[in-house]
């Protein structure tokens, strides 16, 4: 199958970027999205020619590293997929196919498709984490965790920290990431001492990198590639909320 | 070379408590003092990076990815081993450090092996403290399942995703000491080099991956967590970034490689689907508790598995093993595999395929529960296949997976350059001539949280070292150096693409240096590599410039060292004339096609040294000395 792609350029942060058309040719169904580029840029490399800047690296969803936005939705819309395990079986051969960076004030452009997102990590500097030092900790299983619990961090915790979220918001907000990681913790017994200092600081830290706020319109949930819920969400405001009225 | 273990006198049980006594201190407000350069935030440099930060010392930490919780940890599936014996079915540190010893087919060392068995209980206390959501019971204790190579459940998982969650739980740690000022994180910044100051590791030079720019930072000790090397077979399960370069450079300036050809083909990974192919998906192991592999009897057999009668199937790892059937170990079961692919009862395009069936697990359990267990895999496989293997076996074969060479290390986890630490994947410690399942995550974390801490004190204590500074010639000599090979990399302006002569590489090694390696086909590919790597430097093309992000040049760099590295694994397998674990030399085989070991002349650790660009290495050999453990035909049937 053949392809028309219209891909974002731009040679670095402060350059203009446009949108330049290439052809995908010679495609095979069990290709993935980005196994697809490597065949564009292996083309653009042998003509001289340099090759459309990506990020990806484990290849098989769990990195968080690729980040594109495909035809106008982050990973390019299939549920719980991220770009690298979205496969060439669905699309149409002849269509053309749009290809763009993450787009969100906090996360500027390095370079064609390839966004800085350090913003994510210096939310979880501010706070996403439980302060213990290694060494010294008790048993594993001194502390039973109700099987409930446990799943229902787990759920929060799949979070791979792309970004899709932020991208796909209309206000860039990062409320999706922040409440994976505050109900993560926040629903452990080990993450429970630091519940309200973790919520207010990484709530705060949040708004400082320039993230919006959330009017849950739910397009986070639809775009992420963990499908983490959007009650979550709710969750993080509760704790949020309390934290303030019990005065920080 | 002199190879000195370090390994501590007195009983094997002993040794860890005797050593961690024996150690020097350093101060509490001395620590402040030392600057220490952590490279690779994979579990082992970012558990290794946040412990010495917390115990006072100063942190440069670097990655070549966006963040540290990139790191490719983040993608193993299974589970991490400990010796807890929360399952009452008659689990201990002995039986874990046997467990390990002879899954390796008795080519590693018994002191080693056993602290790390000894400190796996530790590693599961001081996650779960971090709060890591392992799987647990409805009574609120924690989980456990089967693994390969072992006939207890000590395996703690977080349903598919025990590395992601493990490395979330050490880079919170980092993130932790990053936000407190103790660490200070270079992300995508890729180590080019080490610098050496009167023989110690001073410091390394980096290309910061952004602007280009390529610069020099000291440091009073070296530490490297920067994975394994199974790239250099192009394709490999590991992430599109893996490389060997941290190590090849500190290997060019002195440090022992140690068994580069103990290369982990792990069994159940998803067949290539085509030259287009970038990289391969290991299916966990932990689908082998539940489901049957098998093939069909006849050659040839066209048929869909479903119109394949009971009777007209092999369960080849049954029938070869009976007592761990389908949980036999990696090496095992990959040449398993691989035998009746090569007899022509392989299934799946080009052959090169065995089944994975769950019908059984789902007709005992139900689909629900095998979801439950699994529903991520199944998952994945659905998203790369297009197949629903709920309805029909999953399609697997063997694939590259884990490096058990790497750097060697003394019992200290230091190299043979003073100063110099190797963790986790990228050294050669534990795991002998094949890892057992769940025994990487255990590995990477003992080395960061439990070891390094208590070892890297003792350098510092005893070597008493001038401060080093950025400014001496060493370090302007280095990053010249590197300067030199980036441009030479975009001056030869040839016609190969990078990938190309990367894919080509892979494919010699995979064939010659695969599952099944003989003389003939190894001096074979050591007369093809010096070929193809002159043929890299003369007929190379790297679009753009030195300047900012060039993605061609970082892995057009990488590609390189691959090409000298690739010769070293050969020549070792080549000189390892006997067949243990993943090393399969078919000269060396018993009559039912077992590796056969010769523990009279190969009972040893080679650890090659560099001798420069135009000589030939030296083969170092460090005697393994089994004290505890006899040395047994290892036999899983």
């Amino acid at each position: 199958m053949d392809l028309t792609l219209k891909v974002w350029r731009q040679k670095n942060a402060n350059a203009p970027g446009q949108f330049e058309t290439y052809p995908a040719r010679n495609l095979i169904p069990d290709m993935s999205f980005l196994e697809m580029l490597d065949v564009v840029n292996e083309d653009l490399v042998a003509r001289g020619e340099e090759p459309i800047a990506f990020d990806s690296d484990c290849r098989e969803g769990i990195c968080g590293t690729c980040s594109l936005v495909i035809n106008g939705v982050p990973h390019g819309g299939r549920a719980g997929t991220t770009a690298c395990q979205l496969h060439m079986r669905h699309f149409r051969d002849g269509q053309t196919v749009t290809i763009e960076p993450w787009r969100a004030r906090p996360f500027p452009v390095i370079k064609d498709l390839i966004v800085d997102r350090s913003a994510l990590d210096r939310i979880m500097q501010a706070g996403g984490f439980v302060s213990v030092r290694t060494g010294g900790a008790p048993d594993g299983n001194a502390v039973p965790v109700s099987k409930v619990d446990a799943e229902r961090a787990m759920d929060a915790a799949q979070c791979i920290g792309c970004g899709a979220c932020v991208a796909v918001c209309k206000n860039a907000s990062a409320s999706l990431f922040v409440a994976a990681k505050v109900s993560h913790l926040g629903l452990l017994p080990q993450g429970k001492p630091e519940r309200d200092r973790r919520v207010l600081r990484m709530v705060q830290t949040m708004d400082a990198a320039g993230f919006g706020a959330c009017t849950v319109t739910g397009s986070c949930e639809a775009v992420c590639p963990k499908q983490i819920s959007i009650n979550f969400i709710a969750r993080m405001n509760r704790d949020y909320a309390l934290t303030l009225l019990r005065g920080g | 070379m002199k190879l000195d273990a370090q390994i501590p006198s007195g009983p094997l049980a002993q040794k860890w408590d005797k050593h961690k006594f024996d150690l020097k201190l350093v101060n509490p407000a001395n620590k402040r003092r030392f600057d220490l350069i952590v490279v690779g935030t994979g579990l082992a440099g970012a558990s290794a990076a946040a412990s010495l930060a917390e115990l006072g010392y100063r942190v440069e930490c670097f990655c070549f990815q966006d963040s540290p919780r990139r790191a490719h940890s983040i993608a193993a599936q299974g589970g991490i081993n400990a010796a807890k014996n929360y399952q009452n079915d008659g689990d201990s540190v002995y039986r874990l450090f046997y467990d390990t010893i002879k899954g390796g087919d008795f080519r590693s060392r018994e002191a080693n092996v056993y602290r790390l068995a000894q400190v796996s209980a530790s590693i599961i206390d001081q996650c779960v403290a971090q709060g890591v959501p392992f799987a647990r019971e409805y009574g609120g204790l924690l989980a456990n399942r089967s693994f390969g190579g072992a006939q207890v459940s000590r395996t703690f998982y977080a349903r598919g995703q025990t590395g992601q969650q493990l490395l979330l739980g050490a880079y919170q740690a980092l993130c932790r000491q990053i936000g407190l000022g103790t660490v200070r994180l270079h992300p995508r910044t890729e180590m080019l080099d080490l610098v050496l100051i009167d023989g110690h590791a001073k410091g390394i030079v980096v290309r910061d991956l952004v602007t280009g720019e390529i610069s020099a930072h000291a440091g009073d000790a070296v530490v490297l967590a920067t994975g394994g090397y199974g790239n250099v077979f192009y394709l490999s399960t590991n992430a599109k970034g893996c490389n060997v370069t941290a190590i090849w450079r500190a290997y060019k300036k002195g440090a022992a490689f140690a068994n580069p050809c103990f290369t982990q083909i792990h069994p159940t990974c998803i067949p290539v689907s085509g030259e287009h192919q970038s990289k391969l998906t290991l299916m966990s192991e932990s689908l082998r508790n539940d489901g049957r592999v098998w093939v069909p009897r006849q050659q040839g057999d066209q048929r869909p598995p479903s119109q394949i009668p009971e009777v007209e199937r092999d369960y080849f790892l049954e029938r070869k093993y009976p007592s761990y059937g389908n949980l036999a170990p990696r090496d095992i079961s990959s040449r398993a595999a691989k035998e009746v692919c090569d007899q022509g009862r392989g299934v799946g395009p080009g052959g090169l395929g065995v089944y994975l069936d769950f019908a059984d697990a789902i007709q005992r359990v139900g689909e629900g529960t095998v979801r439950e267990r699994y529903g991520n895999l199944f998952d994945m496989y659905e998203k790369i296949t297009g197949e629903d293997a709920y309805q029909s076996p999953m399609r697997i074969y063997p694939a590259v997976h884990y490096a058990m060479g790497g750097l060697w290390v003394d019992y200290n986890l230091m190299s043979t350059i003073p100063g110099l630490f190797v963790l986790g994947e990228a050294n050669f410690s534990d795991h002998g001539a094949n890892r057992l399942g769940a025994s990487a995550l255990m590995q990477g974390l003992a080395d960061g949280y439990f070891i390094l801490p208590y070892t890297i004190g003792h350098y510092f204590a005893s070597a008493k070292q001038p401060k080093p500074s950025v400014s001496h010639a060493e370090f302007q000599q280095a990053v010249a150096d590197a300067r030199g090979r980036t441009q030479k990399l975009l001056s030869i302006r040839g016609r190969r693409t990078v990938t190309s002569l990367h894919r080509e590489l892979g494919k010699l090694l995979w064939d010659k240096c695969g599952m099944a390696r003989n003389e003939t086909g190894l001096k074979a590919a050591l007369q093809r590599i010096p070929a193809l790597r002159e043929e890299f430097w003369h007929d190379l093309t790297v679009t753009g410039a030195a300047e900012g992000l060039n993605q061609s040049l970082e892995y057009a760099g990488r590609v390189a060292d691959f090409m000298e590295f690739a010769e070293l694994l050969c020549l070792d397998a080549l000189t390892r004339a006997e067949s243990c674990g993943c090393h399969f030399r078919t000269e060396f085989q018993s009559e039912d096609g077992e590796a056969k070991r010769d523990d009279e002349q190969f009972a040893f650790v080679s650890a090659w040294e560099y001798q420069g660009a135009n000589r030939p290495p030296v083969l170092n050999r460090e005697a393994l000395a089994y004290e505890a453990v006899h040395l047994s035909t290892r036999s899983y049937k």
